[in-house]
């Protein structure tokens, strides 16, 4: 496999578990801006690990996705009081705090940046992202995931139902935490430099927006979206300055003509039984 | 020696202000363990709100919840539920995009381990799906297991309701305006359903406006007009009251 097609399908398995965070807290309805922010802790953090205390990279990513885990519970229970747009705007705010933190913290680099990580390969990533999203898929026929689709939709009656709103939508946020935090370890080993650059609000509004596009009601709607954001803009190399152009014109009329994104339950079912016919 | 049970639901005393409204003022009713007991009043009575509080959805501003004697009230609503307290709703809130099936099978907590819930369904909870069946056929609601709870006719819709809320097998059914809006034969059914519940050693308070339904159906009825308790007593008691006459007829002329 060429190094160009390797990257790119390099690319893919990160923005697919990145989109993944994001979509397991949106599960639950809440929105989060912030992912890159988990996603930055993540990276440093495992690339710390293996670089400066030489632990193996899978040992790495657990230590990074469990710490990240847990500061996205501690985010989770404040973001219980916002909504909609005052809960994107403050998630937006942890990302920006995290990226200055980085920025300012001489001991990895600052704005140097860190490096030092050994280089992992397409198939190293791609056995996460393909575990991760199996994983989502199966929960997502599980009661856990009836309970968060009666919080996401009326939370109050799924209180009055007997489910705790409280332990779904925090759990979430820290489900999310981790899997963003695996995206950003990964992102580490596979560009072998990081930089606070590298995980700011732009990072943060691709996630969501593969999701976005690649359709917000089902896991493998992350996958669509991944592959559709990384090929595209390389589809669209021929129109040179006006590719993001035309990538935005795309995405306007996406979003005008299917909302819910690709991919929805709807879908999968009608290809699914077209597959047996 | 005394061996009376504490009753199923006490409220004692419950006032619920909403800034200077008094929706509930020193309101006390027991529900006794396999009774009946509706609860009536105008329009604005504070009927519903009385069943915010005793679920959790409102938190009284004075006065105790007890449940079997033990006292829920400021617990938070998923707790009293899982106490045994489940409740329909006026307006009713089913789940957007989930089936029937899905109604029974979200309401009903795990047993055991924790990580069940995360293991798919048809693995990991044989006893959760055959509580399902059970309702479902209680119900009869098997033909339409599988269609979207908010597209079925505003009948059905309130038995899915009413279904969900007794899948996790609780000890008090609260039923707000179980058959509003229903033809008579409808009612009939929903009246069925609510004794044959009752045989089952359900404690069912329900609030209702049309008084033949309540009247064919509770033991004792507790009347409410302006958040204050205006009458007790035994559906024949109650129609012969006059203050209750007044409170309803007063106010139509
Ligand atoms: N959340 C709230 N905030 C302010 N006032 C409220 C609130 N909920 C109820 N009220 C007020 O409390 C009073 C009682 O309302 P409630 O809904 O309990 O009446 P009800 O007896 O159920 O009437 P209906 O038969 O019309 O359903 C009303 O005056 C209502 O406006
Ligand atoms: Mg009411």
């Amino acid at each position: 496999m060429s190094m160009y097609y390797a990257g790119i399908l390099s690319d893919i398995g990160i923005l697919l578990l990145g989109a993944l965070s994001v979509y397991i807290i949106l599960a639950t309805g809440q929105l989060s801006l912030g992912n890159a922010g988990f996603m930055g802790i993540g990276a440093y953090i495992t690339s710390w690990l293996t670089v400066e205390a030489g632990l193996p990279i899978t040992v790495a990513l657990v230590i990074a996705a469990l710490v990240s885990g847990a500061i996205g519970v501690a985010v989770g229970f404040p973001a219980l009081r916002l909504k909609g747009i005052y809960l994107a705007m403050a998630t937006l705010g942890f990302g920006e705090v995290v990226r200055s933190f980085l920025l300012n913290f001489a001991a990895m680099g600052g704005p140097e940046g860190f490096h030092g990580m050994h280089h992992i390969s397409t198939g190293y990533i791609w056995t996460w992202a393909v575990s991760v999203l199996v994983l989502v898929m199966l929960i997502e026929a599980s009661p856990i995931w009836l309970e968060i689709r009666a919080v996401r939709d009326d939370e109050t009656a799924a209180g009055l139902v007997g489910l705790n709103a409280t332990e779904i939508k925090v759990g979430a946020f820290g489900c999310g935490a981790a899997v963003a935090a695996i995206a950003g370890g990964l992102f580490a080993h596979h560009h072998v430099y990081i930089e606070p650059g590298n995980f700011s609000f732009e990072r943060s509004v691709d996630l969501v927006l593969a999701v976005i596009l690649g359709g917000s009601t089902v896991a493998s709607g992350a996958l669509a979206g991944a592959v559709m954001l990384v090929i595209l803009p390389e589809y669209l190399r021929f129109l040179a300055e006006w590719r993001f152009a035309a990538f935005g014109a795309l995405l306007i009329a996406m979003l005008l003509v299917r909302r819910q994104g690709l991919l929805d339950r709807a879908l999968l079912r009608f290809a699914w039984r077209g597959s047996r016919a | 020696m005394n061996t009376t049970l504490p009753p199923r639901l006490r409220l004692d005393r419950i006032t619920k202000a909403f800034g200077g409204v008094h929706a509930l003022t020193d309101l006390s009713l027991d529900v006794m363990p396999g009774q009946i007991i509706g609860l009536i009043g105008p329009n604005g009575a504070g009927k519903t709100t009385t069943f915010n509080v005793i679920t959790g959805a409102y938190r009284a501003s004075s006065g105790t919840v007890l449940l079997d004697g033990q006292a829920v009230t400021s617990e938070p609503p998923h707790k009293i539920a899982r106490a045994g307290i489940m409740r329909t709703f006026q307006n009713i809130r089913l789940f957007s995009d989930m089936t029937v099936w899905e109604h029974l099978l979200v309401a009903q907590p795990h047993s055991g381990l924790a990580v069940r819930r995360l293991l798919p369904m048809r693995f990991s909870n044989r006893k959760t799906i055959e509580r399902a069946e059970e309702v479902l056929e209680f119900f009869a609601l098997g033909n339409v297991r599988n269609r979207p709870a908010r597209t079925l006719p505003y009948g059905l819709q309130r038995r899915v309701e009413m279904a969900r809320a007794v899948t996790a097998r609780p000890r008090l059914l609260l039923l707000d305006e179980p058959v509003a809006g229903m033809n008579h034969d409808e009612a009939e059914a929903i009246r069925a359903l609510v004794l044959r519940l009752r045989q089952g050693g359900l404690s069912i308070l329900l609030i209702e406006h049309d008084m033949a339904f309540v009247m064919n159906l509770c033991d004792e009825l507790y009347v409410l007009d302006f958040g204050i308790l205006i009458a007790h007593g035994r559906p024949a008691e109650i129609r012969a009251n006059p203050a209750v006459l007044d409170a309803y007829l007063g106010r139509a002329a």
